[in-house]
C-alpha cells in the first residue's frame, strides 16, 4: 500500500518536497545564492518531469479520492515540463528578484494543486485541488509590487475565480443533490438526464470556462495577462489552462456522457464565439500581452471543437495540441519576457526593426508564433489540424468550416508580427539582448519540442496509446 | 531510385547554407546543391523509362510508404509518375536558375538563400507526396518562406503584398483542409479511415459528398493557380517580390495549385468535376481573357507578366475542365511550359531592372543596343508567351484547343474560340512591350553605360531556355511522359 502510494504520488511528493526545501532556505539566517537556489530548483524540477519514466500503475488511493495511472502521470510531467520551462526563461528576472523564494513557493503549490486536480477522482478531491491551484496564483499576479496594474490583475484574478469557484461549488452540491454521490465512477452511472442534473451541469460547465478563459467567460484574461509579471501570465496561460483542460475533457467524456446532447450544443456555441472573438480582439491589440491573451482565447475555441467528436479522438488530440501549444506558448513568452526585463518594452511597435539586433530571439519568437499559427513544419499545424479533424469526425461539419476559415484570421496577426520584426525599418531597434545560457537553453529546448512532435509520429501514437483505455 | 533523396539533398543544402559563410560561400552551396537536384531529377526521368520500359505497369512508381501519424490515417507515402517527374524537373530547372540570378544578393544572404532553398524543399515534397495530408503539410510548408522573401528582399509596397499572398493563400489552404476532411470521411472504404490518395480513389466518394466538398477542393488549390476571382495576390505578389522569389512564384508555386487541382480535386472527386465543369470552364474563360485585357493595361513589366500569368494560369483550368484526354494532357504541358517561359520572363526583366533601376515601359527603350543578351531572352520570353511555334508556349496552347474542341458541346466551343481569340490580344501587349521598352532609341543616357548580362545571368537564361526550346521542338517528350498519368486520370473520370 505504501508503495503504491509512493508509486501513483511520486510527482505530489517530489513538488511537495522542493516546496519544503524552498521553505528551509527562506527561515535560513543568511541570505542564499539566487543563481544557486534556482539551478538546484531547475534541476529538481527536471527530475520531476523525468518521473514519468518510471513503472506506473493503475490505482484509487485514500477511500477513492485519488485515482493514478499511466496517462495522469504523463500529464503532470508534461505540467511539471511547462513550470520547469517557465522557470528557466525567467532566469534573469527571478535572479535580480530579492523574493523569488516566494514566487517558486507560490508556483509550485499551485502546480501541486493541479496535480491532484487532474488525479482526482472524487468532485470534493477535484474542487479542493482547483483551490489550491488558483489562490497562489492571485498572489503571484501581484507580484510586481510597484506596479499598480499588478496589483489589479491580482484583484480581477481573484474575485472571477472566487466567482467562478462559487459556481462550481453550487453545481456540485446539486449533482450530490440528484444523485447522492461524489464519485466520479459513480456518477458516470447513476447521473441521468433530469432538470436538476442538467442545471447541475451548466453551474459546473460555467466554472470550467471562467478558468479556461473561454468565451462568454474570457473577461478577465486580457487585463489579467497584462498586468501580472511576465513568467506569471506565462504560467498562467499555459500550465494553468493546460491542467484545467485536461480535468476537463476527462470530467466531461467519463462523468457526463449522458448529458452529451446538452453539452454539445454549448461547446459548439463556446467553440464559435471563442474563436470568433478572440480573433477579432487579437487583430487589434497593441500591447503584446494583451495580444497573447486573446490569442489564447482563440486557441481555447480551437480546443473546445475538438471536444466536439469522438472521446477517443478527442482526448488525444486536445493532449497533443497542449504539449505544442506549451513549446510554442512559451516560447514567445520566453523571448517577450526577456526582452521585458531588459528593456522594459511591451508593445508590438517596439519590436519594430528587432531581426537586425537580435537574430536568435527573433527567430525564436517567429516560430513561436508559427507554431500558433498552425503552419508547417512546426508541430503547430498537426496541432491546429489535428483537433478539427476530431472535432469532424462526428459531423459539425459548419462549425469546422467556420473554425478553418478563422485560421485564416489568426493567421493575419501572427504574420503582423513577424512582420512587424523582420520587415519594419527602424531608426533604433530594441537593443542587442544576451538572454543568457539558461533562458536560452529553455529557448532551445521549445524549437526543438515543436520540431520533434511534428517530423516523429510515435509521440502522438504513444499519447493515443495512453488515452485508450480510459 | 529512392524518392527521398529528392528532400534530403535540398535539406542538407538548407543545412550547409547555415553552416558556412560570406556571400560567396552561401551561393556556391545554394548552386551546388540545386545542380545535384538538377541531375538527380533527370536521373529520376532515366530510371522512369527504363522501369517503363521493362513493363512495369503501376500506377506509381518508386513508392514507399512509412507510418507518420498512424492512427490518425497519416502516412508519409511517395512515389511519382510521370506528371509527377515532369514538375519535379521543371522545379529543378527553376529552382537552379532562380540562385543563379541571386548571385549578387547582398543583403542578409543566408536567410535569403536558406527561404528559397526551404520553398523548393515544400514543392518537391508536394510533387512526390500520395497521401494527402502530406501532400498537404508540403504545400504549406511553402507559404512561410514565400512571405518572408517578398516582405524582407521585395520592393514597392512589399509588406502589403506579402501579407496578401500569405492570407490569400493560408485562405485557399484552409478551403483545401475542409476539401480533404470531406474525402477522409466520406470515402466508400471499409476499415481504417486513410488519406492515401491512390486507395481513396479506388475506394471512391459518395456523390453528394463529392458535390458539396469538390467545390471547396478546387477553389482552394485554385487560388494557388490564380483561379478567377482568387486571383488578385498574383500581381501584387509577383511584382512586389525579389526576381528569383518571382521566379519561384508564377514558375513553381503556381503549379502547384493546378497540380492539386487535377491530381487531388478532379481525380478523386471525377462526378463532381464532371457536375462543375462548366463553372470551371466559364472561371478559366473569364481569367484568360481578363488577364489579357488587364495586361494591355500595364505599364510595369512585372505588372505585364504578372496578368499575363493570370491569362496563362487560365489556360491550364481551362484544360481540366474539358476533361478529355488530350486537353488535360495539354494542361500539364501548359503547367511546364508556363513555369519556364514566365520564370525566364521574371529572370529578363530582373536583370533589367538591377541595372536600370526601372520596370517602367515608359522609361525604357533602345536596351537591345547595351545589353543584347539580356534583351533577347525578353524578347525570346516574350514570343513564346504569344505562342510561336518552336517554342513550348505553342504546342502546350494548341494542345488545350485540340482537346477542348473535342468537346461537343456548343458551350464549350464558345469558350474555346474565346479563349483562342485572347492570344491576339496576347500579341498586342507582349509586342508592345518588347517593342518600346529593348528597340527604339535609347531614353536615358546612363544606359549606356550599363553591362549586359553575367556568366551567372547567362547560364540561368540557357538553362531556362533550352526547357522551353526542347519541349517546343520535340514536344513527343512531355507528351509520351504524361500519357500514363493522364490516362489513369481519365479512367477515374469514365467509371
Amino acid at each position: 500500500m505504501a508503495l503504491d502510494i509512493i508509486i501513483a504520488m511520486k510527482h505530489e511528493l517530489m513538488i511537495g518536497f522542493i516546496i519544503f526545501l524552498l521553505l528551509f532556505w527562506k527561515i535560513r539566517s543568511d541570505e542564499p545564492n539566487p543563481s544557486a537556489v534556482i539551478s538546484v530548483v531547475n534541476g529538481l524540477l527536471l527530475a520531476t518531469v523525468l518521473l514519468f519514466l518510471f513503472e506506473s500503475k493503475d490505482v484509487v488511493l485514500f477511500n477513492q479520492m485519488f485515482k493514478g495511472n499511466e496517462l495522469i502521470l504523463f500529464q503532470k510531467s508534461i505540467l511539471s515540463l511547462g513550470m520547469l520551462i517557465v522557470s528557466a526563461i525567467s532566469f534573469t528576472w527571478l535572479k535580480n528578484n530579492k523574493n523569488f523564494l516566494e514566487f517558486y513557493i507560490l508556483l509550485l503549490s499551485s502546480l501541486l494543486g493541479m496535480f491532484f486536480m487532474i488525479s482526482s477522482a472524487n468532485m470534493l478531491m477535484f474542487y479542493l485541488g482547483l483551490e489550491l491551484s488558483t489562490i497562489p496564483l492571485a498572489a503571484a499576479a501581484n507580484f510586481d509590487l510597484q506596479k499598480r496594474k499588478s496589483s489589479e490583475a491580482a484583484m480581477k484574478l481573484i474575485l472571477s475565480s472566487a466567482f467562478s469557484s462559487a459556481l462550481l461549488l453550487l453545481g456540485i452540491s446539486f449533482i450530490y443533490g440528484s444523485t447522492g454521490t461524489l464519485l466520479f465512477s459513480e456518477l458516470s452511472v447513476s447521473l441521468v438526464e433530469n432538470p436538476l442534473s442538467i442545471f447541475a451541469f451548466i453551474l459546473i460547465f460555467a466554472g470550467f470556462a471562467f478558468k479556461i478563459s473561454a468565451v462568454p467567460f474570457h473577461l478577465w484574461t486580457a487585463d489579467v495577462y497584462e498586468g501580472s509579471p511576465i513568467p506569471v501570465t506565462a504560467f498562467l496561460s499555459v500550465v494553468s489552462k493546460a491542467a484545467v483542460t485536461f480535468v476537463f475533457v476527462s470530467v466531461l467524456f467519463q462523468v457526463f456522457q449522458s448529458l452529451a446532447l446538452t453539452w454539445t450544443i454549448a461547446i459548439s456555441l463556446m467553440a464559435f464565439l471563442s474563436i470568433v472573438i478572440g480573433n477579432l480582439f487579437a487583430l487589434r491589440q497593441q500591447n503584446i500581452k494583451r495580444f497573447l491573451a486573446f490569442s489564447a482565447i482563440a486557441q481555447v475555441g480551437y480546443i473546445l471543437v475538438a471536444m466536439l467528436g469522438f472521446a477517443e479522438v478527442a482526448q488525444s488530440s486536445i493532449f497533443f495540441f497542449l504539449i505544442i501549444y506549451l513549446f510554442s506558448n512559451l516560447a514567445a513568452f520566453g523571448v517577450i519576457g526577456i526582452v521585458s526585463e531588459h528593456t522594459g518594452n511591451e508593445n508590438i511597435d517596439d519590436y519594430k526593426g528587432f531581426y537586425q539586433t537580435n537574430k536568435f530571439l527573433s527567430w525564436v519568437l517567429a516560430i513561436g508564433l508559427f507554431a500558433l499559427a498552425g503552419v508547417p513544419p512546426t508541430a503547430g499545424f498537426f496541432g491546429k489540424f489535428f483537433l478539427l479533424m476530431a472535432g469532424a469526425s462526428k459531423g459539425n461539419y459548419i462549425l469546422i468550416i467556420i473554425a478553418a476559415l478563422n485560421m485564416v484570421v489568426s493567421f493575419y496577426y501572427y504574420l503582423r508580427i513577424v512582420k512587424v520584426i523582420f520587415m519594419d525599418g527602424n531608426e533604433n531597434p530594441i537593443a542587442k539582448t544576451e538572454a543568457g545560457l539558461i533562458p536560452n537553453l529553455a529557448l532551445l529546448l521549445c524549437m526543438a519540442g515543436l520540431i520533434v512532435l511534428s517530423v516523429y509520429g510515435p509521440i502522438y501514437e504513444y499519447i493515443v496509446h495512453i488515452v485508450q483505455p480510459y | 531510385m529512392n524518392l527521398l533523396i529528392l528532400l534530403i539533398i535540398p535539406f542538407l543544402t538548407a543545412i550547409g547554407i547555415l553552416a558556412v559563410n560570406g556571400l560567396k560561400q552561401v551561393r556556391t552551396v545554394a548552386f551546388i546543391g540545386s545542380m545535384i537536384q538538377l541531375c538527380l531529377s533527370f536521373y529520376l526521368l532515366n530510371q522512369y523509362h527504363i522501369a517503363k520500359e521493362l513493363g512495369d505497369a503501376s500506377l506509381m512508381l518508386f513508392e514507399q510508404n512509412y507510418p507518420w501519424f498512424p492512427s490518425m490515417g497519416v502516412y508519409f507515402h511517395i512515389g511519382v509518375d510521370g506528371i509527377s517527374i515532369s514538375m519535379i524537373i521543371l522545379t529543378a530547372l527553376v529552382v537552379v536558375a532562380g540562385v543563379l540570378v541571386s548571385y549578387g544578393m547582398e543583403q542578409l544572404h543566408k536567410e535569403f538563400f536558406f527561404l528559397l532553398i526551404l520553398l523548393s524543399l515544400g514543392a518537391y515534397g508536394f510533387f512526390i507526396s500520395l497521401d494527402l495530408f502530406t501532400l498537404f503539410f508540403f504545400l504549406e510548408v511553402a507559404v512561410i518562406p514565400k512571405f518572408l522573401l517578398i516582405g524582407i528582399w521585395g520592393s514597392g509596397p512589399k509588406e502589403r503584398s506579402a501579407m496578401k499572398l500569405a492570407l490569400m493563400l493560408m485562405g485557399g489552404s484552409a478551403m483545401i483542409f475542409i476539401g480533404l476532411i470531406g474525402v477522409y470521411f466520406y470515402s466508400n472504404e471499409v476499415g481504417a479511415r486513410t488519406f492515401d490518395m491512390l486507395a481513396l480513389a479506388k475506394n471512391g466518394i459518395s456523390k453528394e459528398a463529392q458535390l458539396f466538398f469538390f467545390p471547396f477542393a478546387f477553389a482552394g488549390f485554385g487560388a494557388f493557380t490564380a483561379l478567377f476571382p482568387f486571383h488578385t495576390w498574383v500581381p501584387d505578389g509577383h511584382s512586389s517580390a525579389p526576381t528569383a522569389a518571382s521566379m519561384f512564384l508564377a514558375g513553381i508555386s503556381m503549379k502547384l495549385g493546378g497540380y492539386g487541382c487535377l491530381r487531388v480535386a478532379t481525380f478523386l472527386m471525377p462526378q463532381a468535376a464532371e457536375y462543375y465543369a462548366p463553372v470551371i470552364i466559364l472561371l478559366a474563360t473569364i481569367a484568360i481573357i481578363y488577364g489579357a485585357f488587364a495586361t494591355m493595361m500595364q505599364t510595369d513589366l512585372k505588372y505585364i507578366n504578372a496578368y499575363s500569368s493570370i491569362s496563362h494560369c487560365g489556360f491550364v483550368l481551362l484544360g481540366i475542365g474539358m476533361l478529355t484526354k488530350v486537353s488535360i494532357t495539354g494542361a500539364v504541358m501548359q503547367m511546364v511550359s508556363h513555369g519556364l517561359m514566365t520564370a525566364l520572363f521574371f529572370a529578363a526583366i530582373g536583370m533589367m531592372y538591377s541595372r536600370t533601376h526601372t520596370r517602367l515601359v515608359a522609361q525604357l527603350g533602345g536596351l537591345l543596343k547595351v545589353m543584347p543578351f539580356i534583351s533577347s531572352i525578353f524578347i525570346i520570353a516574350g514570343l513564346c508567351s504569344l505562342g510561336l511555334p518552336g517554342f513550348s508556349g505553342f504546342v502546350s496552347e494548341m494542345t488545350i484547343f485540340v482537346g477542348a474542341w473535342q468537346n461537343p458541346n456548343i458551350w464549350y466551343r464558345l469558350a474555346t474560340i474565346l479563349s483562342c481569340a485572347s492570344i491576339v490580344v496576347t500579341a498586342v501587349y507582349i509586342l508592345r512591350a518588347a517593342g518600346s521598352s529593348v528597340m527604339g532609341p535609347i531614353k536615358d543616357n546612363h544606359f549606356l553605360k550599363l553591362e549586359d548580362a553575367l556568366w551567372n545571368e547567362k547560364l540561368a537564361a540557357v538553362v531556362l531556355l533550352s526547357g522551353i526550346v526542347v519541349i517546343g521542338i520535340a514536344p513527343f517528350l512531355l507528351t509520351d511522359l504524361l500519357s500514363p498519368g493522364t490516362d489513369i486520370i481519365m479512367e477515374q473520370l469514365l467509371k
